[in-house]
């Protein structure tokens, strides 16, 4: 009895973890500016992993891989939000604006657009310089 | 279902290397060339070799992309177009990749018990391993006991590249005109730092637990050197090179790599001093599965010993490095 | 029954050909050497993908199981994965010394650069 209750409410938290980091990618893809997109990236991937691992550690029975998934929780838990945090405040560090938040709101478009790659990714560059 | 995870995988990993060839950013070509690491780490995975894709993860989704960003942070992210090889490129790779699709054609077919490569020694590997060695991981068996010399071969080759890498570029590296300034070591970035120093010694932690545990689990000297140098690596990312300075000397480190293939080459010669072949850890101890276990450890030991300190040189070499193209300005 | 059979190989020499492309094709040595490493990991998965045996777990010996998948290709990769990765940051170390002596990682202005010694 308590074995199917529990695989049933882990199947759902893995279907549910499975469609955050589905939607996370949409908004990744799909979202104009590089905030936005930062935002749909970092929020949905941590709740996903979360309900993920949550999922699996229920089907996990007690022993040492249930720890071991608990652990991952923790470090997902620090790690996840620490890396959109940082993203974040290299790209603010950088300058780069919101379309409309500054004083000329095409070039600031245009600065976002014209790089696709490009803002986030310079920012990792001297993130990594020492 | 093992299939289809199997085909997406790979598909995968193709787009990603198409695209790579693609892209005419380079910082978009190494972020994806970690993204590739991960994804064959993942398709590992699914093969069973839990091993490999542990050390993949390490290596092709951590450090790698770390060396390649320093690199492009002092040659510049941006590559020129060169359009006319690329007919001739493409001319050769067709040919050569139809000639090996026609030759998979006489292969066995994947995953088939009875292929040529799985009737030779890995049958005795599996059966005898448990009673000759006593360990259950056999891949750490064949890798550390029955074919020990090849993996002393494979030490000796990392401690050569850290050397390599040492004197094209480290050996001036002493001297130095101004403090490193690390952009991420500001006060600014304070939720760093505080993960940062909650997360290091966790990952110190695992490290050991990877390189003692690799007997019973996947794991091993490999896996545990990166995982090890990672930590420091950290370290000086978020506080700056001179922070992690003061805590490694760095002349122990370079000592410390060729310390690590003296422990290999030492427990092969006490092989010979107990009377049998070297790397032969039989009469190390009293009787022949209790030698196995000491000599598995002691070598394991060597290769973490050495895999960590080249990962760390080399990282520290091309960090000193970065800071000195940074200083000079006509360099970056 | 040929692509599931073969399709593994297949995409192997398409990933290897994509980075034997990227040596050939590309100009710029950083390039090459992602190429490079393109070419390297596909060997890496031709191997393991030769190790797998249909239903076999990962060989860590338990009781569950009496099929396992062929151990020797993990080991030949396990190492061949750090040595790779000790040979890339040498090549990226070289490739550092050539823009000091030549101001470039462009093929072509290197050999320019050659011209005119």
């Amino acid at each position: 009895m308590i074995d199917s209750v529990l695989a049933i409410l882990s199947a759902v938290m893995l279907g549910l973890g499975g469609f955050f980091m589905v939607s996370g990618a949409i908004g990744l893809l799909r979202f104009p500016d590089f905030y936005s997109r930062m935002h749909a990236a970092s929020m949905t991937d941590t709740l996903g992993s979360y309900l993920v691992v949550g999922g699996l550690m229920l089907t996990a029975g007690w022993g040492l891989p249930l720890f071991k998934l608990a652990l991952i929780l923790v470090f997902i838990f620090f790690t996840s939000p620490t890396a959109g945090h940082a993203l974040a405040k290299s790209a603010q560090h950088c300058d780069l604006r919101l379309p409309g938040g500054g004083a000329s709101t095409k070039k600031a478009d245009n600065e976002i657009s014209g790089s696709a790659q490009g803002p986030d990714s310079r920012d990792v560059v001297s993130a990594d310089r020492v | 279902m093992e299939l289809i995870l199997d085909i997406a995988l790979l598909s995968l990993l193709l787009v990603t290397a198409v695209y790579i060839a693609w892209t005419r950013d380079l910082f978009a070509a190494v972020i994806l060339a970690g993204i590739y690491g991960l994804l064959s780490a993942s398709f590992f995975m699914s093969m069973g070799a839990v091993d490999v894709a542990f050390t993949e993860a390490a290596v092709g989704a951590g450090i790698s992309p770390l060396l390649m960003l320093s690199t492009l942070a002092i040659c510049g992210r941006a590559q020129r177009a060169n359009p006319q090889r690329a007919l001739l490129a493409l001319l050769t790779v067709g040919v050569v990749g139809a000639l090996l699709i026609t030759a998979t054609l006489e292969m066995p077919a994947f995953g088939s018990p009875d292929a040529p490569a799985h009737l030779h020694v890995a049958p005795r590997y599996i059966a005898d391993s448990m009673r000759e060695i006593g360990i259950p991981n056999v891949v750490t068996s064949v890798l550390a006991s029955y074919r020990a010399f090849d993996t002393l071969g494979e030490v000796v080759v990392i401690f050569t590249a850290g050397l390599g890498v040492l004197s094209l570029l480290g050996l001036r590296g002493d001297v130095r005109e101004e403090p490193i300034h690390s952009p991420m070591a500001e006060p600014s970035h304070l939720v760093l730092r505080v993960v940062g120093k909650v997360l290091i010694p966790p990952i110190l932690l695992f490290a050991l637990y990877v390189q003692f545990h690799g007997e019973y689990g996947p794991g091993g000297g490999f896996q545990a050197g990166v995982i090890f140098a990672v930590g420091f690596i950290l370290y000086s990312l978020v506080f700056g090179l001179e922070a992690v300075e003061k805590i490694v000397n760095r002349a122990l480190v370079q000592a410390l790599a060729a310390v690590g293939v003296l422990i290999y080459g030492t427990v092969g010669l006490l092989g010979i001093v107990s009377g049998r072949n070297y790397l032969d850890y039989s009469g190390l101890a009293g009787d022949s599965v209790a030698g196995q276990h000491l000599g598995i450890i002691a070598i394991e030991l060597g290769v973490g010993i050495t895999v960590a300190s080249v990962m760390m040189i080399v990282f520290f070499v091309f960090s000193a490095q970065l800071a000195r193209g940074r200083a000079v300005p006509h360099a970056s | 029954m040929l692509l599931s059979a073969l399709y593994n190989y297949w995409v192997v020499i398409l990933l290897m050909m994509t980075g034997l492309y990227m040596v050939i094709a590309q100009g710029n040595l950083i390039k090459k050497v992602i190429g490079l490493n393109i070419f390297q990991t596909s060997v890496f998965i031709f191997y393991i993908s030769v190790g797998k045996v249909a239903g076999g777990s990962a060989p860590i010996l338990s009781q569950l199981t009496t099929v396992y998948s062929n151990p020797l290709p993990h080991v030949l990769i396990l190492t061949a994965i750090v040595v790779g990765i000790a040979t890339t940051a040498l090549a990226l170390a070289l490739i550092l010394r050539i823009r000091q002596a030549y101001g470039s990682v462009e093929e072509q202005d290197i050999l320019a650069g050659d011209g005119q010694c």
